[in-house]
């Protein structure tokens, strides 16, 4: 009892007090100078809805969570199962799939924007050598995403393989002892065995997955900042240009009350019936 | 440099620090002492250096106790425009004794999305950067600027009135312009020769789509715009919308007459934008270029025209790959075409009005300080280098370009200067146009949605 009012307290004074005043200024068209007068009710939220970039934005945070489910988290899993093994090289290739997590995100954002250039990038040069003219990834609505996504995966798999790799590490080998003596071979024993006893670990690489998702923005800014034609937004970067550059200050706390309702009611569902163990 | 901060690294590697315990006391004390390992030489004349930065850091410490500071807040980053505005300061300085103006910057998108939290807190700037419009109406209506109609008096009479009008709000003044632009075709000569165009002879729309047609034909890019930007796109929209509906269309659509931004006149800027779109003129890629990018691309020779603001006449050169860019009896400048049946006089020019706003409570030297900016020496000297379009009425004679001093001609010649649409109509509706035309370029959307969206906009207000 003695530690709980310090903690309460700064949960009212971080958490509470800046979502209930977010929720306050959403019921305004305010655009920050002065005390909120004009009372528009919940119009800034039929606005957000009605916003043909926040449809895309949300359907991309669907788009990035989905990317790390089905490429991102099989491919740390197999490579976390080959290099938890003991062998030479192990430690350094792990390293190397380990740095771009390292990376700051902005830093990536600014190399991959590189990379990506339609006149001088990398990818251009490698489309020269077969005598094509390189794609201009980031300036094609259809393209923007995709190229996002590429990086995304490049930058957080090792993330989530060091995840697995402790996990492996972790693991009380005995189990997979008697599994042998008891005739499993290599598949029956990854899927039947180590699998099984990574649950815990992907329940909790499949959250940092989807909160992850649901924060992405400095990513996005360096690349394309939300564009070309709003197709590259997430749910934080449209926050930013439609609400803080726009000085729609109402408009912007709308947007996150959602995103923070998304945030809260997945966290809770996820811990309740997936997580309930730990 | 200031003196204090050349010297703190060099305290820091010259000195040592050395921890020790006192062991009657038990207390832990640091002492400061030179590094041995440099020779006595040098020793010495790391010293010397040592007392004279302090002596520096100490002097103007004295002195700036007894002086006002005017905090000058700017978003020029190109370094050559800046050492001139810090010139001027210093000049200001010399003749008012006991006053400093004390220059920071921030760039121009980070200016945008902090000026409300500045303007508000206690540490805010006296002096700020704006471009009149619908967010200098809503920082009157804050209350966070002083009005200096009383402090500048008489001396508005030398500025360009229609530049002095955008700084008016309800009758009263809250700033000075220091510059005008103008919105144009600027186009390299030599690419046009090679296309058979002649750039001097493009008057109406269908003359530049013609231009168009023949530069593609000759192989060469026709156009270059920073589309990652959007508001570069935006200029063909608005431009269209002053040639078609002139000063009275823009005024009606404020009042919401004639169905507002959703009203013919701006559907059929949207229609014939996309006329010029489907002729597919920008260069590949156009929607991922940010206008820095572009304005260097136009430098390094890669496209026949942009379509600019007149100061990307200095900007190209700095932009391009080899710092050089396209030099003066390269580059040639046409107005905005005209449009056939448009009410607009062809006369009608759209641009921008950048000018100093004075914050509340600043002190009196402030507004004095970009009286001074705008005065008739700096004017001209600021005009000599071909930085800007003066507004002192008489300092265009200063311009020392051919292409600036036609631009200066072109707006004083004209009645009507719409400020860019994306600054007048306020920080909302104003991005709305600039989402919208970048989306009719696209083609992710057609000229009537991209009309309505302005005026659903218009109508939720800022």
């Amino acid at each position: 009892m003695l530690f709980l009012p310090p903690a309460v307290l700064l949960f009212t004074l971080f958490v509470v007090m800046p979502a209930g005043e977010a929720g306050w200024y959403s019921a305004f068209n305010w655009n920050g100078f002065g005390r909120p007068t004009r009372w528009i009710g919940l119009d800034n939220y039929r606005y957000v809805f009605e916003n043909r970039a926040f449809g895309i934005a949300l359907w991309n945070n669907v788009l990035v969570i989905a990317v790390s489910l089905v490429v991102q988290l099989p491919l740390a899993l197999t490579l976390a199962v080959i290099l938890a093994e003991r062998f030479r090289g192990a430690v350094a290739l792990r390293m190397v799939f380990f740095l771009p997590y390292i990376l700051a995100e902005i830093a990536t954002g600014m190399i991959f924007s590189f990379v990506y250039d339609g006149n001088y990038g990398l990818l251009t040069a490698i489309w020269g050598w077969f005598g094509a003219e390189g794609p201009h990834l980031l300036a094609s609505p259809a393209t923007a995403m995709p190229a996002i996504l590429v990086v995304i995966v490049w930058k957080y798999f090792g993330f989530h393989m060091m995840l697995f790799i402790a996990a492996l590490q972790g693991m009380d080998r005995g189990v997979i002892e008697a599994a042998r003596i008891d005739g499993a071979t290599g598949w029956q024993l990854q899927r039947h065995v180590v699998l099984p006893l990574l649950y815990p670990t992907i329940r909790l690489s499949i959250f940092f997955s989807v909160v992850g998702s649901l924060q992405l923005f400095d990513l996005v800014m360096p690349l394309t900042r939300g564009g070309p034609a709003d197709a590259s937004h997430t749910i934080v970067s449209f926050l930013y240009t439609f609400g803080v550059m726009r000085m729609r200050v109402g408009f912007g706390s709308a947007v996150g009350v959602i995103l923070f309702v998304i945030c809260a009611t997945f966290a809770f569902t996820y811990k309740r019936w997936f997580m309930r163990d730990e | 440099m200031r003196p204090d901060r050349m010297a703190q690294p060099l305290l820091r590697a010259r000195l040592v620090t050395v921890w020790r315990f006192d062991l009657r006391t038990s207390k832990i004390f640091a002492k400061v002492r030179p590094n041995d390992k440099l020779g006595t030489e040098e020793t010495m004349a790391i010293t010397r250096r040592i007392l004279l930065a302090a002596a520096a850091l100490v002097l103007p410490a004295q002195i700036a106790a007894a002086e006002t500071v005017v905090k000058w807040l700017h978003i020029e980053a190109n370094p050559v425009q800046v050492k001139i505005w810090e010139e001027v300061a210093h000049d200001f300085e010399a003749k008012n004794p006991g006053v400093k103006i004390e220059m920071s910057f921030l760039e121009n998108e980070a200016y945008k999305a902090k000026a409300p939290t500045l303007l508000q807190s206690k540490e805010r700037p006296h002096i700020i950067y704006s471009w009149a419009g619908g967010v200098l109406r809503s920082q009157v209506e804050a209350g966070v600027l002083e009005d200096i109609t009383a402090g500048v008096g008489d001396f508005k009479a030398h500025l360009s009135p229609a530049a002095v009008s955008a700084f008016t709000v309800n009758g009263r003044l809250y700033g000075l312009p220091y510059t005008v632009s103008q919105v144009g075709f600027m186009y390299n000569k030599e690419l046009f020769a090679k296309a058979g165009v002649d750039g001097s002879k493009i008057a109406a729309w269908d003359d530049l789509l013609d231009a168009v047609r023949k530069l593609k034909a000759a192989n060469v890019t026709p156009i270059v715009v920073g589309g990652a930007d959007k508001w570069p796109l935006h200029f063909y929209w608005t431009n269209l919308a002053v040639r078609i509906g002139g000063q009275s269309g823009f005024q009606a659509a404020l009042k919401g007459e004639n169905g507002g931004f959703e009203g013919p006149v701006f559907q059929r800027s949207g229609e014939m934008f996309k006329q010029l779109v489907d002729l597919q003129p920008f260069q590949t890629g156009f929607l991922g270029f940010k206008n820095p990018q572009a304005v260097g691309y136009f430098g390094d020779g890669k496209g026949a025209m942009i379509l600019a603001i007149s100061s990307f006449y200095h900007t190209q050169r700095a932009l391009a790959a080899d710092k050089v860019g396209l030099s003066d009896d390269k580059i040639g400048w046409f107005n905005f075409p005209t449009v056939s049946g448009g009410k607009g006089d062809p006369a009608d020019t759209l641009g921008g009005m950048n000018g100093w706003l004075v914050t509340k409570g600043a002190p009196k030297e402030a507004v004095a300080f970009i009286k001074f900016f705008t005065s008739e020496e700096v004017q001209k000297r600021l005009a000599a280098g071909n930085y800007i379009i003066p507004t002192y009425q008489g300092a265009e004679s200063g311009l020392g370009s051919a292409f600036m001093r036609n631009i200066a001609h072109n707006i004083a010649v004209s009645k009507y200067h719409q400020n860019f649409y994306d600054q007048d109509l306020g920080p909302n509706v104003g991005r709305v146009v600039n989402d919208v035309t970048a989306e009719i370029a696209g083609g992710t959307m057609t000229p009537k949605a991209a009309a309505k969206a302005i005026q659903d906009a218009y109508v939720q207000g800022n």
